[in-house]
């Protein structure tokens, strides 16, 4: 018998589900399941409502191409979804419909609109991004689906104890860093990768986006936002890929974590939220802040 | 923290802080008030001053006065509801000594003309601290179920309402009263392990004395 479940450590996940001959998803449910006190459908049937306006939040960013009340962002989504059918792209499909879910999310969110923040509103793009992408090129049903979320929910949890999740706190790499590893493990589980390569998949995604800071022009949840998140899922997919194909983070997982942190802690503080560096301070990010909307 | 808090919240975007935990502090003043105000001033600090509106944080704090939940598809068009109400509403930039940078301080009043002040502070994913109740310092986040109990300062009415909570099966993970001579209202907090049942709610407005009864449950916005 392995220590309680306590998402202290990515390598305890792996090692408690392979120990127990089950995928990461059955390990996080079981556990959820005794500390919620909930019976297991009732946890699935909420997952389940969550992945619904999920899929909502991608429709409606595609099908509407209005911009956002600044102006700043709007319309990326139904660029990609038109470029995407005329053929015109290089990455084939599944990239490209991770690209355009994922903008499609955070347009919704720009717009007010409803998203499921996984883990954050600014980073809410990026799960659901590729799970519905590869979701369609491979058939899984939502059921599945919902397994994804609790392995993403599993790798999220680790990241959150050990690091953080905010970029307030962390940057950016804690709020796309974090839903790019939490995507990358969910998909490659999906596909069949074992505990051990599932958590190296959430490393390898989490390791290529440590340092990224957080600078919203005009403090606002759209550029740079919308953009990484499209490019946080294709970052995803790229290490779930990595993983599948048996290749392990040198660093070992927790370690990957534990450097995001310790990253974040260096960070200077104009790189943090606060709008006062990065792109957010570039003359053009600067001229953008003035319109900012008011109340009315 | 749960998959739920990871995989969520459902909200309207477009900022957990900024949007999803306005309309939380809000819908905590507007269970104290017992429905919506006539006239709310709100008092922004700091960052929910500067890019509140960017982030919709006025039309987030009008609807959860409102009623509503933060994934409420009306929320974008508070304002609007809120002028058609009648409601007169006001929004100042104001400095908040020592308070969280997104903070806003609401007073407001009601249909039988009480006024009621809520300090609150959105902390992060959608996590509210509330500070004060009135003239009352308070502290408690709303992450667990919580009984938020405004009532009269006398003998035994601790006792009656956990009773209720005992005979409805709810366990008590925190307690709190915070008294103050000055208006002799009392604010009693209480944090549970399993969310009050409707019954049990409606069983604790009974008590005499009990002025007011909010109950923050993240759960319930399910």
């Amino acid at each position: 018998m392995t220590a309680p479940i306590d998402y202290s450590s990515l390598q305890d996940l792996a090692d408690a589900a392979t120990e127990r001959g089950c995928p990461i998803w059955r390990v996080v449910l079981d556990q959820q399941t005794q500390e919620l006190e909930l019976p297991e459908e009732t946890v699935r049937a909420r997952l389940r409502h969550r992945l619904d306006v999920m899929r909502a939040s991608i429709a409606r960013g595609i099908a509407d191409a209005s911009p956002s009340a600044s102006g700043l962002s709007g319309g990326d989504a139904a660029m990609m979804d038109a470029a995407m059918k005329e053929g015109r792209l290089l990455g084939g499909s599944l990239q490209a419909a991770a690209l355009r879910n994922a903008m499609a999310v955070n347009e919704t969110n720009a717009r007010m609109g409803r998203i499921v923040a996984a883990p954050t509103a600014g980073a809410a793009g990026i799960l659901p991004a590729l799970l519905f992408a590869v979701a369609d090129q491979e058939g899984w049903s939502d059921e599945r689906l919902v397994e994804g979320l609790l392995t993403a929910s599993g790798i999220g949890l680790v990241i959150a104890k050990r690091a953080c999740l905010s970029g307030a706190e962390g940057g950016c790499q804690a709020e796309c860093g974090s839903a790019a590893a939490m995507a990358a493990g969910a998909v490659a589980e999906l596909a069949g990768a074992s505990p051990e390569a599932t958590v190296h998949a959430a490393a390898l995604a989490l390791k290529n986006l440590l340092g990224l800071v957080c600078d919203p022009v005009a403090g606002l949840v759209e550029v740079p936002c919308v953009k990484r998140n499209a490019m946080g899922a294709v970052h995803g997919l790229a290490a779930a890929d990595l993983a599948l194909a048996g290749i392990l983070s040198r660093i070992p997982p927790d370690e990957v974590v534990d450097a995001m942190m310790s990253i974040g802690r260096q960070m200077s503080p104009d790189l943090r939220e606060t709008a006062r560096g990065g792109l957010a301070a570039t003359p053009t990010g600067r001229a953008f802040k003035g319109k900012a909307p008011e109340i009315r | 923290m749960n998959v739920f808090d990871l995989i969520g919240p459902v909200m309207i975007g477009p900022s957990s802080s900024h949007t999803a935990g306005a309309v939380r502090i809000g819908r905590v003043l507007f269970d104290l008030l017992g429905g919506p105000p006539c006239s709310v001033l709100f008092e922004l600090h700091q960052s929910f001053a500067r890019t509140g509106p960017g982030h919709g944080t006025p039309q987030a704090l009008m609807a959860g006065l409102l009623g509503m939940r933060p994934d409420d598809e009306r929320i974008p068009r508070s304002l609007e509801m809120a002028r058609g109400l009648g409601i007169d509403y006001e929004f100042r930039d104001v400095d908040l000594k020592d308070a969280h940078p997104n903070s806003v301080r609401i007073s407001a009043v009601s249909a039988d003309s009480s006024c009621r002040t809520l300090q609150g502070s959105s902390i992060g994913g959608g996590v509210i601290r509330v500070t004060s109740i009135d003239d009352l310092a308070v502290d408690f986040s709303g992450e667990f179920p919580t009984l938020v109990l405004l009532h009269q300062d006398r003998v035994g009415m601790i006792a009656e309402v956990t009773r209720v909570l005992a005979e409805s099966r709810v366990n008590i993970a925190n307690m709190r009263v915070y008294r103050s001579y000055r208006s002799g209202l009392v604010a009693t907090l209480i944090e549970t392990d399993q969310p009050a049942s409707d019954a049990a709610v409606a069983a604790l407005r009974a008590i005499s004395g009990l002025e007011r009864l909010a109950v923050l449950d993240v759960e319930r916005e399910d």
